[in-house]
Formats: C-alpha cells, structure tokens, sequence
C-alpha cells in the first residue's frame, strides 16, 4: 500500500476516495433516513443528459452537468412532495429520458466521444488536482450546511409534519437538501462513476444506521465505513490489477453481507430492535 | 372569562376532489376538553391538520387564537396517530422529546440545559423517563406513544390536539394517561380523538361527532360521569349518541337536526 502511494495517481485517487466518502457519508444518511435513494440513482443517471447537453452545446462540462442534475432533482424533488404516490414512477421516467437524451446529444455531438464506461465505474485513477480543490470545495460546503441545520434536518427527516408545525421551513431546507445531493453526486459522479455513487450513499448509512444513536453519530460512521471500504478497495485493485471502482464497490458488498452476519451472530450489537 | 381558542366557520376539505369535510362550523372555548369521535375516514384527522395548518381548507374560514393556523401551530402541541413512522430511524427517546424545543432559525447549538431538563421532566410525567436513552425503535407501540405526549408537552402548549394518543396503551394506562390529561386541562385546552369513549368519559366537557359534517354536543348534554356511550354516525350523516351514566337515566342525546 504504503509503496503505491508514491505515484501521484494513488495520492489522488486515495484523496478523491476519502473526500467523496465524506459526502457520501452525509449526505448518504440524509438519503437512506428520508427513503429517497431512488431519487438519488434518478438524479445521477439524469446528469448524463447534462454531460450530453454541456458537449453538444459547447459550455463548460462542469456548468451543463451541474445545472442539468440540479434542474432534473428539483423537478423530481416537487413532483414526490406533490403526488408521493407516483413518484417513483416519474422519477423513472426522467431517469430513462435523461441518459437517453445524453447519448444522444453525444451522438449529434461531432468529435466527441465520451466513455460510457467510465461515466459509470468513473476514472479514480486519474483524478486532476483541480477536481480534488473542488470536491474538498463541495465537502467543507455541505458540511456546513448540514451542520448549521442540523436540527431541522434531523426534525424534518423523521417527522416532516411536526417540524413544520414548529416552524422549521420543511420545504425550502428539503429543496436545499436535494440540491446538495445533485451537486454531491455529480461531482463525485465524474471520480468515481455513478455506480460507486450509488453504493457508497447506501450501503454504509445502512450499515451505520444499526449501530448508531443519533443522526450525527450515524453521518460519522458512513463516513469512517465508506472510507474504510474505499482504501481497501483502492489497495486491493492495485494489489491484483483489478479496475478500482469495481473493487470498492466489490468491497463494500462484502461489508454489507458481513454486517448482517453480525446481525445473526451477535444481535445484541445492534441498536436496531428485532424485526 | 371563557373566549374561543378555535374557530371553524363554513369548512369544505376534499382530497382529490373526494369530500372529507363539508360545512364544518365548530368553536372551541378556552378550557375546554373535546372528545371528537367518528367513523375512520370521517375526517377527525383531517380537520386537526386543518387546525395545525398542515392542510388547506378548500373554502371557509379557520382561525386559532384569532390568527389563521400557520401562524401559531408552535403554539400548538400536537400528537400524530401513527407514531410508527421511521422504525429504524436513529434517534434517542429523548432526543425525539427535544424536537419539541425546536425553534425556527435557530441553527447549530447544543440543546440547553435547561430545554434537557425540560424534556426528562416530560418523559418523566408519561412515565417513560428511565427509556430517555434508549432508541425510539426499541419501544413497545405504547411507549412510544407517551413519548410523542412528552414531545407535545415540552412544547409548553396552550392547545392540546390528540389523534388516537391511546391506541395502543392498556387499560390501566388508559386510565393513567386520561388522569394525566385532566390534570393538564386546567391550564391547557384539549382536543382528543378517541375510538374509546369509555376510557376517556370521566375527562372530557364536550364530544363532537365527525362524518364529513360536525355535530357538536356542548357541556350541558353530558352532566354526569359517563360510563358507557355508544354512537353509530351512519351514512345518512344522523349521529345519535346514547349515554348510560350514573345518576341518570339511559338518555340518548338530540338527534342532528
């Protein structure tokens, strides 16, 4: 391990793993608690229209692909609050429209011909420094947003109805939450692949979730897990030549499996009640 | 002095072009303590997320404390029927207690100290105060049922609005419980939802029935400690209420028009 840290391209990769796993860490337990990780996966795969409609275009990458997934996570966003019960259903649809809208600018896109490999397992392995101030850019912002709100986050997401009649302003902080995500998945999107997105907003809240007594606790804990899982990974793919994102991801499975043989083991470890 | 803490004049509600509430007059004076009762889906639980706030009224007029809902649901203590949202959430019996010294922009601090002794003192007045550390998850559907008293209660409330608080609390905590909402309703005004009306009868002033229309059975009507009440609200929307109470005859209350 300690070897492979002398190329600059491992000091990244294990700097973009350990920042992203720090977004993913938070933002992932306000996900996994507000039930809404389908409208993460819809938000992450509509930002491919945006990598699409940013080279057909001409702008900067980072303006079309932002501006594009926060625009899709609104609208998703007001469509769950206003009819939950189709929600799911609507947010497959822009999930589907989204990506078949950025091939297909791509294809109209002359000379251009982006990878869709590594949009969906991501090219950790060659992260510039200038992605690396951003992501840390990102993480110190919704770190403090978080924080500044922690309590009306923690309110809203476990009684949505009671922090409204105590004055929490539910729907501009819910609104603000989901553009945090937008922003948090696409930036981490173009490091780590959607893919990796997707399993590190999950698996380790879910895992965390168990052995936690607060919000917070919960955030740190993802945080530590998705850390944990990405260096091993990151080790492991150097190690045996694999492709890194896959082997996180790999990873992270096998800590998903073992903490429910733990569960089964020792059950009193969990603060989760019995089902 | 009485005045009116609630008042609800020409009500319509519909959800999805569905009538819930048609109609609805309703006052409710300072002091009082209200059992409303009804078939499920009449509309009880509507109509006190209409006076939280929470829902809009199609048309009519709704004023709390004299001010339309919104702007005084802090005010308000407030106990949702279903307490079984977000099993495996991870939060503390206490600190569920603590949501209720919630204010609006108050951003990142530390709970005082006094707001933690305000909050065991609360779970300490439902009986719950040694269950303060453990995971709301890991309690019965009763308990955490008084936890959500205590969290209304920490509130520091003038209106008490109660949806089903005893559904799934035992007899004889039942009747703890309905104890201890008597002894809040001197200073504190009350309105309960209740399936039971046995349990509750010693406690309430006034019952209303809900079935898409109101009817409001007022404090002269219900003299006497009530041992048995039996109502049938039908389709016809007639709801007649019998009693059968100590001291008095087996009487049926007036007929709705």
């Amino acid at each position: 391990m300690f070897e492979a840290l002398q190329f600059e391209f491992m000091r990244n990769a294990l700097l973009a793993g350990l920042l992203a796993s720090i977004i993913c860490g938070i933002m992932g337990t306000l996900v996994v608690v507000n039930r809404i990780v389908f409208l993460s996966g819809g938000i992450a795969h509509a930002a491919f229209g945006g990598i699409g409609l940013a080279f057909f275009c001409g702008w900067h990458y980072m303006v079309g692909t932002i501006g594009f997934s926060i625009a899709a996570a609104l609208i998703m966003a007001s469509i769950t609050l206003k009819a939950r019960h189709r929600a799911d259903t609507i947010i497959g649809v822009i999930w589907a429209v989204g990506m078949a809208t950025g091939i297909i600018l791509l294809d109209l896109t002359p000379g251009y011909n982006v990878d869709l490999m590594s949009y969906l397992f991501g090219s950790i392995l060659t992260v510039p420094d200038s992605d690396l101030w951003m992501m840390l850019g990102i993480a110190i912002g919704i770190l403090a947003i978080v924080v500044y709100f922690y309590h009306d986050y923690l309110a809203l997401s476990y009684d949505e109805e009671f922090a409204q009649i105590r004055g929490v302003r539910v729907r501009p902080l819910y609104f603000l939450m989901i553009a945090m995500l937008a922003v948090g998945i696409v930036m981490i999107i173009q490091v780590v692949g959607l893919i990796l997105v997707i399993a590190l907003l999950t698996i380790p809240p879910y895992i965390a979730e168990k052995y936690s007594k607060s919000l917070i606790k919960m955030m740190v804990l993802s945080s530590l897990l998705s850390a944990m899982f990405t260096v091993i990974g990151l080790w492991l793919s150097y190690a045996l030549n694999l492709t890194s994102g896959a082997s996180i991801i790999l990873v992270a499975g096998l800590g998903f499996l073992a903490s429910f043989g733990l569960d089964y083991a020792l059950p009193n470890w969990s603060a989760r009640p019995g089902k | 002095m009485v005045y009116p803490i609630i008042e609800i004049q020409n009500l319509n509600f519909s959800y999805n072009s569905h009538p819930v509430l048609r109609d609805v007059d309703l006052t409710v004076n300072q002091g009082d303590f209200v059992a409303m009762i009804g078939p499920n889906g009449g509309g009880k639980t509507t109509l006190l997320k209409v006076m939280l706030g929470l829902l809009n009224a199609d048309s009519g007029a709704v004023r709390v404390f004299n001010k339309p809902p919104q702007d005084v649901s802090h005010r308000i203590g407030y106990v949702p029927q279903d307490v079984n949202i977000n099993k495996n959430f991870p939060i503390s019996a206490l600190d569920v207690v603590l949501m209720g010294k919630l204010r609006p922009g108050r951003g990142w601090s530390r709970h005082s100290s006094r707001d933690r002794l305000a909050a065991v003192d609360a779970l300490d007045q439902v009986a719950m105060k040694k269950f303060r550390d453990h995971r709301i998850g890991e309690l019965s559907g009763g308990q955490k049922q008084r936890v959500f008293v205590a969290r209304a209660l920490v509130t520091d409330p003038e209106l008490l609005l109660l949806d089903e608080p005893t559904a799934s609390i035992d007899a004889k905590g039942q009747h703890e419980f309905y104890s201890l909402l008597k002894e809040l309703n001197k200073t504190i005004t009350i309105i309960v939802v209740s399936h039971d009306i046995m349990a509750i009868a010693g406690s309430i002033k006034s019952v209303i029935c809900v079935n898409r229309r109101l009817h409001y059975h007022g404090q002269a009507e219900l003299t006497g400690e009530m041992i048995e009440m039996m109502y049938d609200c039908t389709a016809d929307e007639t709801c007649p209420v019998e009693l059968i109470a100590h001291g008095l005859p087996h009487r049926v209350l007036h007929k709705h028009e």
